[in-house]
């Protein structure tokens, strides 16, 4: 049995299924409030949410155990007080791999952290106050820390992918941050901007869990691998039909896998109204089209950077991404084939998949 | 003192509906009652100390702004505003 998030523009939905077929709704919550990204932390089992209220603004509820009771509001998710600037939205929670850290990114391109398993937060005054700030850009989203990528067995290594202000690394917990930009081209800066501009657009990072040093990211207009923990990328976008697009997810017992959803530049949209996820199984030397059970004519999907999560690993990982016009697709080998786990969803903005006993 | 009305997840964070507070402005009368209400940080003002967008704040049944004055026994409501789609 697989238990799915679904962050939507009108609340939660807590589907439940086997792979294969349509999945239950097992609970929703939040209802008709944007819920940005909801996740379960797998040591403890705690539920985390990100919402936006219309009303209240922007907060991370939690529970314990049941998506259906009572959820909580934690404390110091906020910038600080008497500033220019207000909190927009959280982007993502993350759990370090011992679960002793939780981390949150948000707009405007903020990091907090918490200790106490998610129940009071605080901000990273070092990412906050870093003095290249005011060379950030916003992208359409925001300024986003969207993509945080703990290092397994060492809770002070951590890499955050930020919308448009590159990749950051620090290896002292972030007390101290660094830029990773090394060998990213971005085609909507000019030629003289080109390795000197920080205002680079990663839409999603992910982190190979059996070579943590090896990351691969989908940048706006270009897919990236990186073999130094995030310091320089190599280009391995030949051989996709596009090389724009938002999520990435790796297969954990495979560090030269990566999955992407290519989009196309111009609308965002899955091209030629094709559905296809793309792997690659060679670190990005070849790719190869993932499209068996997906639609194939006049579906012209919007998947935005938080809807495709994995579970499990090997010939069985378990894949599963959400689209805006409300559908949920899953495969459960792999990529091999997949199916629809729900149809009629509102329009999705975050897919996680719910596994206890500290497997994603 | 001005008393201020609150409805729903306000009042369920707050613990009561009522709370005779005291301010000269609107403004003032939200920094106070945030400052006596904890659980309320952030949930009205946000961090800048302006009024959130979608939250309307009414002085004896008038839509009010954050300099509207406030006399000792106004009746201030603050309540969600329509919103939706």
């Amino acid at each position: 049995m697989t238990e799915l998030l679904v962050g939507t523009r009108k609340g939660l939905f807590v589907l439940e299924g086997d792979p294969g077929a349509e999945f239950a709704l097992k609970t929703r919550a939040f209802e008709g409030e944007p819920v940005e990204y909801a996740m379960r932390e797998p040591q403890s089992g705690r539920y985390f949410a990100s919402v936006t209220s219309p009303f209240y603004g922007p907060r991370i509820w939690f529970t314990d155990d049941d998506p259906a009771g009572e959820w909580q509001p934690a404390a110091g998710v906020a910038l600080p007080k008497g500033g220019d600037q207000a909190l927009k939205r959280i982007w993502e929670i993350v759990a370090s791999e011992d679960a002793s850290r939780l981390y949150a990114g948000g707009d405007p391109g903020v990091l907090f952290e918490s200790r106490d398993g998610g129940e009071t937060w605080e901000l990273n005054r070092a990412l906050w106050e870093h003095p290249t700030r005011p060379a950030w850009r916003s992208d359409s989203g925001g300024l986003s820390v969207h993509s945080i990528l703990p290092w397994p067995g060492d809770p002070d290594r951590l890499a955050v992918g930020i919308s448009a202000a590159g990749v950051w690394l620090t290896e002292d917990g972030g007390k101290t941050w660094r830029h990773g930009n090394g060998g990213i081209l971005a085609d909507y800066l000019p030629e003289q901007a080109q390795g000197k501009s920080i205002a680079l657009c990663v839409h999603g990072l992910a982190r190979a869990r059996e070579r943590p040093e090896r990351l691969f990211m989908q940048f706006h207009g270009g897919v990236y691998r990186s073999d130094d923990a995030g310091q320089t990328w190599t280009d391995i976008a030949a051989g996709l039909p596009s090389d724009f697009g938002f999520p990435v997810v790796l297969d954990p017992a495979d560090p030269d896998s990566a999955y992407v959803i290519p989009v196309t530049t111009s609308d965002r949209l899955t091209p030629d109204g094709r559905v296809e996820v793309w792997q690659t199984r060679d670190a990005g030397t070849t790719w190869s089209a993932c499209d068996d059970g997906l639609p194939q004519q006049d579906a012209y999907l919007s998947i935005l950077r938080k809807c495709f999560d994995g579970a499990g690993e090997g010939p069985g990982l378990e894949l599963y991404f959400g689209a805006t016009s409300g559908e949920i697709f899953g495969s459960a080998d792999a990529g091999a084939s997949w199916f629809a786990a729900a149809k009629r969803l509102p329009s999705v903005q975050s897919v996680r998949v719910a596994r206890l006993g500290g497997s994603r | 003192m001005a008393i201020v009305r609150l409805r729903g997840q306000l009042e369920k964070l707050a613990g009561s509906a009522e709370h005779p507070i005291e301010g000269a402005t609107v403004s003032e009368l939200l920094e106070e009652l945030e400052r006596s209400n904890p659980a309320l940080e952030g949930w009205i003002l946000d961090e800048r100390g302006v009024i959130r967008r979608h939250i309307n704040v009414f002085v004896n049944g008038e839509q009010a702004e954050p300099d509207t004055a406030v006399g000792a026994d106004d009746r201030i409501e603050i309540l969600p505003a329509i919103s939706g789609g």
